[in-house]
C-alpha cells in the first residue's frame, strides 16, 4: 500500500574466501562541517579480523560509522560488496553487514530472547526465516546469555547488555560484522570470550571490524590493526608491525613499553609509568 | 557450554545441539500467544457487554434484551424492533454516541501505542506532548470563524492540519541526534500546549457566544452531539488508520533498538517515522475533531497492555485500539449516567483518572532511569 518493498530484497550468497567486503577509498567525513576523517584507504577482507585503535576522539566510531554506512562520505567512496553503500537499499545492506553500537539500550521492556530474535528481522520473507531459531539459540549460547533469555533487556547489568546486543549482531549472520568496543563493559573472561567469537567468525570466513581501546587485546586476536590519529590512518597492517613503541608512544602522547607475551610471543604494550613514591614532581 | 559454537561454517552445518530448548522454542514470540488470545477475546467481550449495557442506559431506559433484539433486527437477523420512542432512542441517540465512542477510543488507543513507539518513549502521548490541543485549535479556529466550506468535513480537516502541523513540530524540536529524551519531549509538550492554549484563547476572544458554547465543548471533550453523519465522518479516517498501523508493528518493535540499530536491520527509518506520524495525526485528528480534547487513553491503555502482555507491536496495537474503545465507552456511560440530569464532561473525566496514573508513570520513569539525563 505505501510500497516499502518495491525492490524485492534478494539476500546474497556467503563472502568469498578474501572478497571485499567493504572498501573505503580517499574517505573523508565532516560531521558539523568538522572535518572527522581525512584521507582513509581501508579495506576489509572476508576471514580476517580488523580492529581499530586509536586515542580518544581519533575517529574510530566515525569510521566504523561510515563502513555501516551510516554516515555519508564527504570525499571520495565506500563500497560495501563490491558497490557504493548508498545504492544499496536498507535491507539490502542488513543482508551484508551487522553492527553493534556502542551503548545498547532498548525502550520498551522486550525480554532478552526477544531483542536477539529482532537480529532476524532482515531475514523475514526469504529462505533464512526457516533458521531463526536455531541462529537465535546459537547465538545466545555463544554469549552465554540463554541463562536470562526471559528477562527484560533493561534490568540486565553492563555487561550482560552488552552480551545480549552481541549475541542480537550475531544473530543477523551477515559476512561483515561491525563492532563498536564490544569489550568495553566486560570482565576479563568475557572480553577474551568475545574477541575468541570475533576470531572464530573469521575463520569461517566472515569479516570483523572491532573498535578496541585494549591494545593488548588487539596484539592478540587481530590479523590487521589499524591506528588512527586525528581522522587519518597512522598505520595498518599485522599487530606486531605496527604496534611499535614509537608509533604507539607518539600517536597516544604517552610512552609506552612493548613486550612479547612468554608464552605466544603476542606483543603486550604497556604504558611507562614512574616507580610508586617517586610519581609526583618527575616532570617538574 | 563455554565453547561458542554459533559461528560460523560448522555451526551451519550441524546446528548447536546444547541450544538451550527453552530460547529455541521461545524464538521471537515472547509472551505466550495463548495469553494474548485470551487478552484479545477478553476485551472484545468486554467492549460488547459494555457498550450493550451504554445502549440500554439512561433516562429512557431499555431492557438488554430489547436492545439485542433492536440490532439483531436491523442487522436482518431475526429479532423485533423496538417501540417508536425506544427505536429513536436507541438509534438516533444512544448508539451513534457508542459507535463514536468506540471509533473515537480506539484512534486514541492506538494513536498512542504507535506514538510511543515512533519515539521510542513510553511518556509520548497525543495529548501530554500536545498534538490534541493543537488539533483542536485547527477545530476551534474553523468554529469561531465560522468556516464551513468543506461541509461536515470542515472540522475534521481543519483539525487534521492542525493536528499534523503540531506533530511536526514536535517532532522536529525534541529530537537530537536521533534519539527523543523524555525531559525534551515533555518541555515541548508544556510549549506547545501552552501556546495552543493561547491560540484558543485568542479564538474565543473573537468568537460570539454561540460559538464559545461550541468551543468550551471542545476543550472539554464530549460524545455528547454524536450523529451518524458524525459517525461516517471520523469513520475513515479511524480505519485507514487503524487498519494501517498493525502492518508497521515489527518495524515498530525494530526501532526500540534505537534508530540507527534499526536502520542496520533493514528498516528504512525516515519513511517509517514520516508514515506512522502521518497516521497518528489522522488518529488523533480525527478524534478530536468529533469528541474534543480527550487525553490520557492513549497513555494508559498501551502502558497497562505492555504489563500484562509484553511490548510487542503486534499486538500492542491492535490491543491498544481495542482497549481504548472499552476505556472510552465506559467512560462515556459514567459521564453520562454519574451526574444524571446533568452529564460530566469526557475530557475531564478521563484527565481525573489519567493524570494521577501519568504522574505515577513519570516517578517509576524517573526512578529506573536514575533522574532525568
Amino acid at each position: 500500500m505505501i510500497g516499502f518493498r518495491t525492490r524485492a530484497a534478494e539476500p546474497p550468497s556467503a563472502p568469498a574466501a578474501g572478497a571485499e567486503l567493504a572498501e573505503a577509498a580517499g574517505l573523508a567525513v565532516r560531521l558539523g562541517g568538522r572535518p572527522v576523517l581525512t584521507g582513509i584507504d581501508l579495506t576489509v577482507r572476508a576471514g580476517e579480523v580488523l580492529t581499530l585503535v586509536g586515542p580518544n576522539g581519533a575517529g574510530k566510531s566515525t569510521l566504523l560509522a561510515a563502513l555501516a554506512a551510516d554516515v555519508a562520505p564527504a570525499e571520495g567512496r565506500l563500497l560495501v560488496d563490491g558497490r557504493p553503500a548508498a545504492d544499496w537499499t536498507a535491507r539490502e545492506l542488513a543482508f551484508r553487514r551487522a553492527v553493534l553500537p556502542q551503548a545498547a539500550t532498548v525502550s520498551f521492556p522486550f525480554t532478552v530472547a526477544e531483542v536477539v530474535a529482532m537480529g532476524r528481522a532482515p531475514w523475514a520473507g526469504t529462505a533464512a526465516e526457516d533458521e531463526d531459531d536455531v541462529r537465535v539459540a546459537e547465538a545466545m549460547a555463544a554469549t552465554e546469555v540463554a541463562g536470562f533469555a526471559d528477562r527484560p533487556f533493561g534490568a540486565l547489568s553492563g555487561g550482560e547488555r552488552a552480551r545480549v546486543a552481541l549475541a542480537r549482531v550475531l544473530a543477523q549472520r551477515t559476512g561483515l560484522l561491525l563492532l563498536d568496543e564490544p569489550t568495553a563493559a566486560l570482565d576479563l573472561r568475557h572480553q577474551e570470550q568475545v574477541m575468541r567469537i570475533c576470531r572464530e567468525l573469521a575463520e569461517a570466513g566472515r569479516g570483523v571490524v572491532v573498535v578496541l581501546h585494549d591494545l593488548g587485546l588487539a596484539a592478540a586476536w587481530a590479523d590487521r590493526a589499524a591506528v588512527l590519529r586525528g581522522g587519518r590512518l597512522a598505520a595498518v597492517g599485522a599487530p606486531e608491525e605496527v604496534f611499535t613503541e614509537g608509533l604507539l608512544g607518539e600517536v597516544y602522547g604517552h610512552p609506552v613499553r612493548v613486550l612479547a607475551d612468554p608464552e605466544t610471543g603476542a606483543p603486550l604494550i604497556v604504558p611507562r609509568r614512574p616507580r610508586r613514591g617517586e610519581a609526583a614532581g618527575a616532570d617538574g | 557450554m563455554t565453547a561458542p559454537t554459533a559461528t560460523g561454517r560448522r555451526a551451519a552445518a550441524e546446528p548447536d545441539p546444547a541450544g538451550p530448548p527453552a530460547a529455541r522454542e521461545r524464538g521471537m514470540r515472547g509472551p505466550g500467544s495463548g495469553r494474548i488470545a485470551l487478552l484479545t477475546s477478553g476485551l472484545v467481550a468486554a467492549l460488547v457487554a459494555v457498550a450493550l449495557v451504554s445502549a440500554a442506559t439512561g433516562a429512557y431506559a431499555i431492557p438488554l434484551g430489547d436492545v439485542v433484539d433492536s440490532v439483531l433486527h436491523r442487522a436482518r437477523l431475526g429479532g423485533e424492533p423496538l417501540d417508536r420512542v425506544g427505536e429513536s432512542v436507541l438509534w438516533d441517540a444512544r448508539l451513534p454516541r457508542v459507535v463514536l465512542a468506540v471509533l473515537v477510543g480506539a484512534a486514541l488507543g492506538c494513536a498512542g501505542a504507535l506514538m510511543q513507539g515512533v519515539f521510542g518513549n513510553p511518556l509520548a502521548e497525543p495529548g501530554v506532548i500536545g498534538i490534541s490541543s493543537g488539533a483542536a485549535v485547527g477545530a476551534v479556529a474553523a468554529i469561531a470563524f465560522g468556516l464551513d466550506f468543506l461541509g461536515d468535513w470542515t472540522i475534521t480537516v481543519f483539525a487534521f492540519v492542525a493536528g499534523l502541523g503540531t506533530v511536526l513540530l514536535v517532532y522536529v524540536l525534541s529530537r537530537s541526534e536521533g534519539r527523543t529524551e523524555v525531559v525534551t519531549l515533555i518541555l515541548t509538550g508544556i510549549a506547545v500546549n501552552a501556546f495552543a492554549g493561547a491560540l484558543i484563547g485568542l479564538c474565543v476572544f473573537f468568537a460570539d457566544n454561540a460559538q464559545i458554547s461550541g468551543i468550551t465543548f471542545w476543550q472539554l471533550g464530549s460524545l455528547a452531539q454524536a450523529t451518524w453523519p458524525k459517525v461516517l465522518a471520523v469513520l475513515p479516517c479511524a480505519a485507514v488508520g487503524l487498519l494501517v498501523a498493525p502492518w508497521f508493528a515489527r518495524r515498530l518493535d525494530l526501532l526500540a533498538l534505537g534508530e540507527r540499530p534499526a536502520r542496520h536491520l533493514g528498516v528504512d527509518v525516515e519513511r517509517l517515522r514520516v508514515v506512522l506520524i502521518l497516521v497518528t495525526a489522522l488518529l488523533t485528528a480525527s478524534a478530536v475533531a468529533m469528541a474534543g480534547i480527550i487525553t490520557f487513553v492513549g497513555l494508559l491503555v498501551p502502558h497497562l497492555l505492555r504489563m500484562v502482555a509484553g511490548p510487542g507491536h503486534r499486538f500492542l496495537l491492535p490491543g491498544s485500539a481495542l482497549g481504548g474503545a472499552l476505556v472510552l465507552v465506559s467512560a462515556d456511560l459514567v459521564a453520562r449516567t454519574a451526574a444524571q440530569p446533568a452529564e460530566l464532561p469526557l475530557g475531564v473525566l478521563t484527565a481525573l483518572i489519567g493524570s494521577p496514573f501519568f504522574f505515577w508513570l513519570l516517578r517509576r520513569t524517573r526512578r529506573r532511569q536514575g533522574g532525568w539525563a
